[in-house]
């Protein structure tokens, strides 16, 4: 260790129809990656001449420059020569080379008492709200360091999340919203029916439901199955040390946790709010139809009533509150205790925040529609 | 020889009023293998979070090569390895993966170097055969020789094994303990070990120290065969005359 080995370097001559590679330096985890391709080539290259692997001039070698040399032996094909190991080469290589062939012998405490729980309900909630924020915060900045942590990512991961965010949330985002339309037409036909004024149930249910609550229902539909899950997650993660293990390694849970699935409810939640309002929509023309008004009647109704903005902002609004649920559920995660308790907390703590969280920023969207006259 | 690799100054931790131990202070030379000693709860795994800078101690200092490791954390990352008590294999990926992760972090090896590179280092440890199976999928002894394999993934100069050998059967455990030594012995390593295992102890372990519940810190260091010859503390005598007991 200490002063830095001398880089390795590769070398490859011919004579007599015996190719000798040679290598030099020192053969570590970090300068074997350069040397790994062209010295498996020059041997592949040699495939049916004898080969030589000069070591002569290696100065230090670790496992990984071992498992070049294997390579090497294994790209040629045929026996190869080894000259000038140093002993410690030569006895490390054999070691790894008896251990590879030898197959698999098969043989089978309380967190620091948290200061927030003795704070009064109003400050506690006041400190978790800032401390939410502080965390959105931190998962932007993770964000902005992406560019240069590329080999961070994992687009399976993403793949993965989106699917249980998104396809597997379509059933249930179906099935409440044909629920919802039916329920929401059938209680506002029958006051509405008084005044003659039940064609305007179109207008009413299907503003409700796109602007409203599609978006909510989705949001919540998201903490119920993907927000607790997220916890649950990485609180295992933290229980089993994987995140300690993660950071030993230099790896940030942000950029390889917590944005993975802020990305994931991001793209899920279009998808679930959209087959939310087209399942709700079915289940008014529904009841419409029970009341008499032929199905062509209520789509033009809802055609005429709805204007685009109405659904992307609803869209919009399911977007936001995505991001909102899954931060708030990774956040559960990374905060979890210790203790056998402390996985189901962290999952309880994510759906509760999660839905609190989303009809709080669905309070400060109405303020702000309403300010901006929307 | 005998550069010091880690140098430990006054360490104490608190948890609110609770004292886990204070004033812990010892050195690591190179080339060496260090035990850390003591009954269940003693502050083993605890001291060893502080000594890879994931715990900030309540008081003191760690020193790794030269280097705080709380201010330099990025510089001493790269020259150790780790294996934690639980094992801490990545849950998502299969034991191969889970030795190729710190590769593809911190090497340039092109991906088939580093499937090469991996399975060599699980063959190591005895795992060839299993390396395409999930964390979950393996015994909790083969899932703790992956997280060794892990932590050599790198060949670092300094390896921490937080109970490498707790719950494995007797020959497998000392399968181990000869693996440890052979990681010594080719690549010069230096080991810091977290162990209870009377065998273990003596088979490996050039130095040690003791750590106390009772007493909260340090009750005895060094040599653990003439610490059990020579020691007169009852309790130091107690921990290493166990098994005659
Ligand atoms: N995060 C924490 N919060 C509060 N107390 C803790 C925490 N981590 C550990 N402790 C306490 O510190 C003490 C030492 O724990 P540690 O895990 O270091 O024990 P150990 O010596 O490794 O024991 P074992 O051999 O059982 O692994 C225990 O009393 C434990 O309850
Ligand atoms: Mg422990």
């Amino acid at each position: 260790m200490g002063a830095d080995p001398a880089p390795a370097r590769l070398g490859v001559t011919e004579a007599d129809g015996t190719v000798t590679i040679t290598l030099r330096g020192g053969l570590d985890a970090t300068s074997t990656g350069a040397l790994w391709r062209p010295t498996v080539r020059a041997a592949a290259a040699a495939g049916g001449r004898p080969l030589v692997l000069d070591l002569a001039a290696l100065s230090h070698c670790d496992t990984t420059g071992a498992a070049l040399l294997l390579a090497t032996e294994a790209a040629h094909g045929g026996p190869v020569a080894v000259h000038g190991a140093p002993t410690s080469v030569a006895a490390l290589l054999a070691r790894v080379r008896s251990a590879a062939m030898a197959g698999a012998p098969e043989t089978g405490p309380a967190t620091v008492a948290e200061p927030l729980a003795r704070r009064p309900m109003p400050a506690r909630l006041l400190a978790g709200a800032a401390e939410g924020l502080a965390f959105l915060g931190e998962a932007l900045f993770a964000l902005f360091g992406l560019p240069a942590r590329r080999r961070m990512i994992r687009l399976g991961d993403l793949a993965r999340f989106t699917d249980q965010a998104g396809v597997q949330g379509l059933p249930l985002a179906l099935l409440l919203g044909g629920l919802l339309g039916l329920i929401l037409a059938f209680q506002s036909a029958i006051p509405m029916r008084r005044f003659g004024a039940d064609i305007f149930v179109a207008d009413l249910v299907s503003i409700a439901l796109l602007r409203e609550l599609g978006p909510l229902v989705a949001a919540v539909i998201l903490a119920g199955r993907t927000g607790s899950a997220e916890a649950a997650e990485i609180g295992t993660m933290k229980v089993n040390e994987e995140l300690d293990a993660l950071a030993t390694m230099g790896l940030d849970p942000m950029t390889l946790l917590v944005l993975p699935r802020i990305a994931a409810a991001m793209i899920a939640m279009p998808v679930l709010v959209l087959a939310l309002d087209l399942a709700g929509l079915a289940g008014m023309t529904v009841v419409m139809a029970a009341f008499g008004f032929p199905p062509a009647l209520v789509l033009a109704r809802v055609v005429a009533a709805v204007r685009p903005g109405d659904l992307l902002g609803g869209v919009f609004h399911g977007i936001c509150f995505g991001a909102l649920v899954a931060a708030i559920g990774c956040r559960a995660g990374l905060a979890t205790g210790v203790g056998p308790r402390a996985v189901g907390l962290a999952a309880t703590r994510a759906v509760v925040g999660g839905i609190v969280g989303t009809i709080v920023l669905d309070g400060l969207f109405a303020v702000f529609n309403y300010r901006l006259g929307l | 020889m005998s550069e010091t690799v880690i140098r430990a100054r006054g360490l104490a931790q608190r948890f609110g009023a609770r004292e886990v131990f204070h004033d812990v202070g010892f050195e690591v030379r190179a080339g060496e293998i260090f035990a850390i000693l003591g009954g269940s709860g003693a502050g083993k795994s605890v001291l060893m979070r502080q000594l890879i800078g994931l715990r900030p101690p309540s008081a003191g200092s760690v020193e790794i090569m030269g280097r705080d490791v709380m201010q330099e954390r990025a510089a001493v990352r790269r020259a150790i390895g780790v294996m934690f008590q639980s094992g801490a294999l990545f849950g998502s990926m299969t034991l191969l993966e889970n030795v190729m992760l710190p590769l593809e972090v911190f090497t340039g090896l092109p991906p088939e170097a580093r499937v090469a590179v991996a399975r060599v280092k699980l063959a190591l440890v005895g795992l060839a055969e299993a390396a395409d199976r999930m964390p979950a999928e393996v015994s909790g002894g083969m899932a703790r020789r992956a997280a060794i394999a892990r932590a050599l993934a790198l060949d670092p100069p300094l390896l921490f094994l937080d109970e490498p050998s707790a719950g494995l059967d007797p020959i497998t455990s000392a399968g181990l303990d000869q693996l440890i030594l052979e990681l010594r012995k080719d690549l010069g390593a230096t080991v810091v070990v977290v162990t209870h295992e009377l065998p273990s102890i003596f088979t490996i372990a050039d130095r040690c120290i003791l750590l106390d519940h009772a007493a909260r810190g340090v009750i005895a260091s060094g040599d653990p065969r003439r610490l059990r010859e020579e020691s007169t503390d009852p309790t130091v005598r107690a921990f290493f005359r166990r098994e005659a007991a």
